[in-house]
Formats: structure tokens, sequence, C-alpha cells
């Protein structure tokens, strides 16, 4: 009984003492928010365009981070470094395109699910195979001292990075509505069948998709890198981006961007206030369970489209 | 001796529905049965037995498993490792809260506690499917790891938060601890394995399985047969989540005799997943085929490049190995969804033709 | 024409549907439609495409929960209700796009129709063998009673994905009669066959009607092939029900005429 008073109203208690604490934790929760929504957002895409839950986008995320990185430490400018990891994460969609994508057309969704799992792990080996497993220090120049404003103090960095996703979502949303090729990626989203019947070509949209997918990628994984080092644990940042998307819902490019931040708000608050009373450690699974809690009242999570199932 | 069915015909349904219809197949059945009973305790080294035969025999445990929960009854899971986690630790505090208790009923007891976890995270199966779900049983899986890291409880407040297998007897064999010979834990793990895969294949040819297999490939005319998705997905996480645990109590008590959570990470759930993809979604056969692949492959792996004076890194191993898994599942999953076991009933179906093909 | 009745027995209703309509968001599927269907006859119910149709069939069967009005079934109405409650009840159907379980056999999937017969629970199930196998033995009679009538026997033991469309309609046919249903509702049972598989498929029908006094509700495109071989017939449009009768009435009748010739339909 005593533990569950000092569970349920201590941190409540906590919180009405020290409101400014709270709403930096707030903050803080919703910048790293923003950066898991970077993630999702490359996982979205390629459902949209193409049915795929695509499990590699974590592995790819990875990749791109290890190859600007190596490059880079090969002694090429970042510029350059960037513009060859771009042309490696488009040769990559071709590749897994081409090998895993064309041959499982019109596949059961859970057996593209799990090819890509496949997929997970060959990017995995194979990259740090070539570019080697140490951790790698990543500075493309964005200050990380604190900033105050309005007495909350905020790390300049998540700022930074908040803006560049929420740039990155603009363009991403721009190029949805109002370019041909996204008409045609809607087109295919909706019925692969019926877009290829008009003209639309099928594999180009996929190479399209994945590769715009795996721009994402390499923007989350610049950003990731550069604030936890380049190594494999930036793969698990994926394992993060599963629950904001079962929350947001796999097809709405909003959801992943506000199930992001009810994740990262919840996690830290729940972290922060909650964590130290039952062991600490709760970030593997707190999203999930909050995730799962969700998903009980909305099956299609919060912007996902309602299903009206036939037969 | 040829592979024929010819001349063999069924003159009762019964005949016509047991595991091995043609006689063929039953003597090597029975010739396999010998082979492992008898043969290769007698023959295989303790080291083989430990490091080869036993986590295989482990591994099919969890492999059937799953397989009874994504390969038919169509739910994939990713938290595989939990349900084993929670079978290991419900057998160590069984085992070290009742010291008089016989250690198979442990295990069942230790079982029975993952089956009832696995029905747990399995409710929401009902509302969410697909990937939804898949995702959903990462919770479980990263859930239970952390409870079990976490609460001094279940290691019984051992500060290393290491479990440690007790010896236990069975007819007055030692089969875990320090005493128990390679061969008394074989046995063991096998007559197990022999037990729990003839009741798994009894499940999944009879009424249940049925059941199971139609909500896999069309739940929702499943339901307008009459089947009750809920109930059956429940008894698939139920029955799958068994199986699972007690391969957790054999991996802990008999296979590494001491343990840590993490041994049951998320990276143990994919390993039983590729198990099942490349040994045969939907076959029982193919859970043991997937097992032996896995276990052996690691071991090929790094006795090639020794054996051709060619030096690799652990690390360039370990990667390599990554590449060769990732490989093999699109592979699979391209050339023949069923996997190995289906590669097997081809060549058989070849061997009953031959040596005339048309 | 109507059909020559043999020795049949068209006795009480046994599912009455009364003012039913369903709307999905603001699509109105079903508005107002009430019919029902007497034990032991052949129901037909036609429209144009879009008419509400297969609707109409998803509600019986418990697929759909009517917005508004009721069902009863043998005297009772029901509530709302689950799909499986309803095959509980002894309704059973067949699927406009086939409805398999692809990943088994011929023999399985009927196998499946039996499933709400068989009672022997876990335990036994785990040793498959005493009462567990002799109850398998005695549906798999049944179920290859079923498999004589319809002919199917060299597809027994084929996975059915692999049969071609018009076997694959007799398969799911014969999952539905596995359950020995009382009311049997068939969704367009002959598109996309070819003649002789239709012949197939109405001898077939007549004879489930006439053998085992099984009700049929049955939805199906091909005028000729309706009009041979039901009692009554429901015209919907738009999903409203514009006519109700027996074959000939509702040749003549001029709102289905317009209709039929409206959307040109033959």
């Amino acid at each position: 009984m005593d533990f569950a008073i000092d569970f349920l109203f201590e941190p409540l208690k906590e919180i009405w003492e020290f409101p400014i604490f709270f709403v930096e934790v707030v903050v803080g929760g919703i910048l790293t928010g923003v950066m898991y929504s970077l993630v999702a957002l490359g996982f979205v895409l390629i459902f949209k365009a193409s049915g795929v839950f695509n499990f590699a986008q974590g592995a790819m995320v990875l990749c791109a981070a290890l190859t600007f990185v190596g490059f880079h430490e090969l002694g090429v400018p970042q510029w350059l470094s960037l513009i060859l990891t771009l042309g490696v994460m488009v040769a990559l969609a071709f590749a897994i395109e081409r090998i895993v994508l064309r041959p499982l057309v019109n596949q059961a969704p859970i057996i593209l699910f799990m090819a890509t799992i496949g997929i997970t792990f060959f990017i995995d080996g194979f990259f740090q195979m070539v570019w080697g497993e140490d951790v790698k220090r990543l500075d493309i120049g964005i200050p990380k001292e604190p900033l105050e404003i309005g007495g909350v103090l905020v790390n300049t960095f998540d700022i930074v990075a908040a803006l560049v996703a929420g740039t990155l979502v603009g363009v991403l949303a721009f190029f949805f509505q109002s370019t041909r090729i996204g008409r045609a990626l809607r087109a295919v989203a909706d019925d692969h069948q019926a877009a290829q019947s008009v003209g639309i070509p099928l594999q180009t949209i996929w190479v399209i998709v994945w590769s715009v997918a795996g721009i994402v990628a390499l923007v989350a994984g610049i950003m990731w890198g550069s604030k936890l080092g380049v190594q494999f644990s930036l793969a698990l940042i994926a394992l993060k981006a599963l629950p904001v998307l079962i929350l947001g819902g796999f097809t709405s490019i909003p959801g992943a961007i506000i199930g992001g931040l009810i994740i990262g708000v919840g996690e830290k608050v729940a972290e922060v206030f909650w964590a130290a009373k039952i062991g600490g450690g709760i970030e593997d699974w707190f999203a999930y369970i909050l995730a799962l809690f969700f998903l009980m009242f909305r099956p299609q999570g919060l912007f996902g489209e309602r299903i009206i199932e036939r037969v | 001796m040829l592979y024929r069915e010819a001349g063999q015909f069924k003159t009762s349904y019964s005949a016509d529905q047991g595991i091995f219809p043609i006689l063929q197949d039953r003597i090597g059945m029975a010739i396999i049965l010998a082979v492992a009973f008898v043969a290769v305790p007698m023959v295989a080294s303790d080291y083989f037995l430990s490091t080869i035969f036993i986590p295989f025999l482990v591994f099919s445990v969890a492999a059937i498993g799953l397989n009874i929960l994504t390969g038919y009854c169509g739910q994939l899971s990713l938290g595989t490792g939990g349900f084993m986690a929670c079978g290991a630790y419900a057998a160590y505090k069984f085992a070290t809260a009742f010291p008089e208790l016989n250690i198979v009923i442990v295990f069942l007891l230790s079982g029975g506690i993952s089956a009832a976890v696995g029905v747990v995270f399995g409710v929401p199966s009902l509302r969410i499917k697909g990937f939804y779900l898949a995702v959903a049983t990462l919770a479980s899986q990263f859930f239970l790891i952390w409870l079990f890291t976490k609460v001094p409880w279940f290691v019984n407040y051992s500060p290393s938060g290491v479990i440690s297998a007790p010896p236990r007897a069975v007819f007055g064999w030692y089969v875990t601890g320090i005493e128990a010979t390679a061969e008394a834990k074989y046995l063991f793990c096998l007559t197990f394995v022999a037990v729990l895969a003839l009741v798994a294949k009894n499940l999944v040819r009879g009424r249940i399985g049925r059941a199971w297999m139609a909500i896999r490939d069309m739940d929702i005319a499943a339901e307008i047969i009459g089947i009750r998705p809920l109930q059956t997905k429940l008894l698939a996480f139920a029955v799958s989540s068994f199986y699972c645990g007690v391969a957790g109590a054999l991996w802990a008590f008999i296979y590494t005799s001491s343990v840590e959570a993490l041994a049951f990470d998320i990276n143990r759930s994919f390993q039983i997943l590729f198990m099942i993809i490349i040994g045969g979604l939907g076959s029982i056969l193919g859970a043991f085929l997937g097992a032996a692949f896995i276990v052996l492959l690691p071991i090929f792996l790094s006795a090639v490049p020794q054996a051709m004076g060619v030096p690799v890194t652990t690390s360039t191993l370990a990667h390599l190995e990554f590449m060769i898994f990732g490989g093999l599942i699109v592979f699979f999953l391209i050339v023949e969804p069923h996997g190995l076991a289906r590669l097997w009933q081809l060549g058989k179906e070849k061997l009953r033709l031959w040596p005339f093909p048309h | 024409m109507g059909r020559a009745h043999i020795a049949r027995t068209i006795g009480d209703t046994l599912l009455k549907v009364e003012n039913v309509s369903l709307g999905f968001g603001g699509v109105k599927a079903l508005t107002d439609v009430s019919f029902d269907i007497a034990k032991g006859e052949i129901r037909a119910i036609i429209g144009p495409n879009g008419a509400g149709k297969s609707s109409m069939l998803n509600c019986i069967n418990g697929f759909y929960q009517p917005s508004q009005g009721s069902i009863s079934y043998k005297g009772v109405v029901r509530g709302a209700m689950r799909p499986y409650e309803a095959a509980r009840g002894g309704i059973a159907r067949t699927f406009q796009n086939i409805a398999l379980f692809k990943g088994m056999s011929t023999l399985d999937n009927i196998m499946t129709g039996r499933l709400l017969k068989m009672k022997r629970g876990f335990f036994w199930q785990c040793l498959h063998w005493g009462p567990a196998q002799a109850e398998e033995i005695e549906h798999r009679e049944t179920v290859e009673r079923v498999i004589d009538f319809l002919e199917i026997q060299a597809i027994r033991k084929t996975p059915v994905g692999r049969l071609p469309y018009g076997l694959q309609k007799r398969v799911e046919l014969g999952r539905a009669l596995a359950a020995e249903p009382e009311l049997l509702l068939l969704d367009e049972p002959m598109a996309g066959m070819n003649l002789e598989e239709k012949e197939d498929m109405c001898r077939f029908i007549l004879d489930v009607n006439e053998q085992f006094g099984t009700t049929i509700a049955l939805i199906e495109h091909d005028m000729g092939v309706v009009m041979d071989i039901s009692d009554r017939v429901v015209v919907l449009e738009y999903g409203r029900k514009i006519a109700d009768g027996t074959p000939d009435t509702v040749k003549a009748d001029p709102k289905v005429i317009a209709a039929y010739l409206g959307t040109g339909h033959g």
C-alpha cells in the first residue's frame, strides 16, 4: 500500500512542486520524440507506397551513417561524402527492389515483412564488415550548448534536430501531395494492380520510394549519429520507431510525427518521475506498453485508416 | 529396398490418417529413434553431445513452439525469447522453492506458467493483426527480460543476477547440476523432445490444428464457418508459449546450467524465427531441420576458413554469419517458403517415381 | 417457368429480415429491406451490381450488423452477433471471391466444415488416440460422403491453391455442406463458370435442397439459372427492395425490367 501511494502520488507531487523542471522534461521528450519520428517516417513512406513493413529501416539508418562517416574518415570532404552516401542508398534501393521485392510481389504482407528482417541482418553484417564496428565520432558542426528559453533549459542540438525533421516532413508532404511522382506513389499505395493498369511503372515507383526512405534514413543517421556516435546501436533506434508506428498508424505521416511526440514525452516523463521506483531502465519497453494501450482502443492506430472488411 | 507406396492400400480411414502412412517412413522413423536413443549417446563424445546435440534439441522445442503460433496459426511473434526466459525463471523458482519436486514436473509447470503469460500477451491479437501484432509481441519480449533483470526475487536475490540449476535426478540419474553426465542430459532432453514433438504433431493434424490453419489462411472465412477467433488464437499462444517455456527451462537447466536474462534477448527471438523460416513454416519436421541448420552453420563457418588456412577474425565471422542468415532468409522466402521440410518432401516424391520420372 | 416441384416440403418461415438498413459512414448499402426465407425453399436475391446483395448476406450471417431493423432466425430475434455464432446456429455460406484455406488440402478444407461438430477436448487431441481418433474417423466418413456427392474424389489430397477455379468453388460448397447447415447462403456460386460447370453446380444445388432438405439463399447474376432453380426471388436495387415473388411475377414486374435494362444487365 505504501508502495502504491509512493508510486502513484509522489511523482505527481513532485511535478506540482517543480513545474519548470516538468516543462523541461516535456520539452526534452518532445525533441527526442521528433528524432523518433524521423526514423518512423522512413517506415511510413515505404508502407504507404508498397504495403511493405520495412523492418530494415533501422539497418538503413545504420548503413547510411556508417557509409557517411566511413567515406569522411577516408579523407573525403563532408559534402562529397554526403553525395557518395546518397548514391549508396539509391544503389541499395535498386538492389532491394531487384533482388527481394520483385520476386516476392503479390506475396502475403507478413512474408514480405519477414524478408525485410532478412535484409536487416544482411545490411547489418555487410556494412559493419566493410566499415568496421568501432564507435565513430560524427561532428557536423551543430553546437550542443544548452540554451535558456523563458527559464527552460533546452539543448541547441535538439532544437536543430527538430527543425531538420520539421523541414523534412514539409518537403515530403509537398513531394507526396503536389508532384507527379507523388501522385503516382499515392496511386500505387491505393491499389497496385489498378495503378499498373493505368500505366504507372510499379518497379520504378518502388525504387524511388525506397531511395527516398534511404535519404530519410541518411538524415536520421546523421542526426542520431552525431548525438550518440555512429555504432551498431543506431540500428536499434528502429525498435524505438516501431511503437511510434503502431501508435500513429502505418500509413500516416502526421501520425508518425504525433506518435513520435507522444512516445517521446511519455517515455521521458515516465523515466524521470516513475522509473526509479521500479528499478529503472524502462526505456526498452515503456513505449511498447504505451502503444499497446492505445491500440486496445484504436486498433488501426491514431491516424490509420479504418478498415471495412469485405468478403 | 525402394521407396514406394504402390501396393500399400489403406483399408481404413485410421490407417490413412496415420502420421506415417507409408511403410518405409515408419521404418525410417524407427531407425532414427534407435540411432538417437542408443547409437548417439554411445558414440558421440561429451563435447559433441553438449555443444551440438543438446542445443539442437533445446532449439527444436522452441522452434516447434514458434512454428505452432506462426507457421500454423499465422500469428507472427517476435517474443519467443521472452517466453523462453519465462520458462527458465519459473523452473528456477519452482526447483528452488520445492526441492522435492520431480524435475520433470518442474519443467512442465514452468511451461504452464509461460503458457499463462503467453495468453496474457496474446489478448491483443483479437483486435490487432499482422505486423501490428508482431510489434506488440516485442512488448512482451522487452518487458519480460526487463522484469527478470530488475526484480531480484526471480533470481532469489543473487547479486550476480545469474540463475544456476540445482542438481536434480530422475530415476537416480543426475540430469542437472555438476554431477550430471552429458549422456544423461542428452537422453533426458531427447525424451522430452520426442514426447513434445509427438504431441505437437497430434495437435496440428486434428481438430485444433485445422482451426489454427483456418485462422492463418483466412481469418474471416474461419470465423464464418464457426471458429471462435479469440479462443483459437489464445490456445495457439498458450501451446506455443508452453513449448517455448519448456525450451527455456531446458536451456537454463540442461544446456548451459546457469543463465542470465540476456541469453533470451531479442536476438534469440530472431534466431528461432530464422529456424522456422529456413526449416519450413507450418511443419514440425521443419522445426527440427531449421534448428539443426542454425546450430551447425556457425560451427561450419568457423571450421572452413580454419581448414583452408585463411585467418578470419571473430568479428568478421560474426558479420559473415549475419549476412549469410539474412541472405538465406530472403532466399528461402523467395524460393521455397516452406523451407527445408518442403525440399525434403519434394526429394521423397522424386524418389517415389525413381527411376521412371514420368 | 418456375421449377417442377418434386416431393419437397416448403414449411414455415426460417429467417425473417425486417426493415433492415445498413450504412458505412455516409454510404447506405441497404435501406429498409424486408423479406423472409421459408424452410426448405430456394430463395434467390438478385439485382444489379452494387445493389447490396452481398451486404444482405453479410448481415444474415452476422458479418455486418444492421444499423436498423431486425433479423429473426427460427422465430427468435437476434441481437448483435459474431459470425461464428451464426455458424453455430446452423448458417453456412460460400463466398463471391473464393475464401478457401489455401494452405490446406481439399480434404482438410472440408474437414474444417465439421469443426463445430467435433467435441473432443484438448487432452484427447494431444494424444490423437482413443476417443479423439474415433471422432476423427467418424467425421472423415461424413466428409467422404460429401466428397462423393460433389464428385471430387480425385482431388482429395491436393492443396486447394492448385485447383482450377471451378473446382475451388465446388470445394467451398463442400466445406459449407460438411457443416450440415439448415440455411445455406451461396454468394454467386456460378460466377465465372462455363456452361458445363454451371450445369453441374445447378445440379448440386438442387440435389442438396432435395436430398437434405437444406434451405438455400443464393445470389446469382445468370437470370436463366435463377429463374430455373429458385422458388422465390427478391430483387434489390440501390439497397432497396423493388420486387419479391415467384420467378414469373418478378420477371414480369416493370420495375425489375427497368432496373435491368437501365443498367445493361441481361
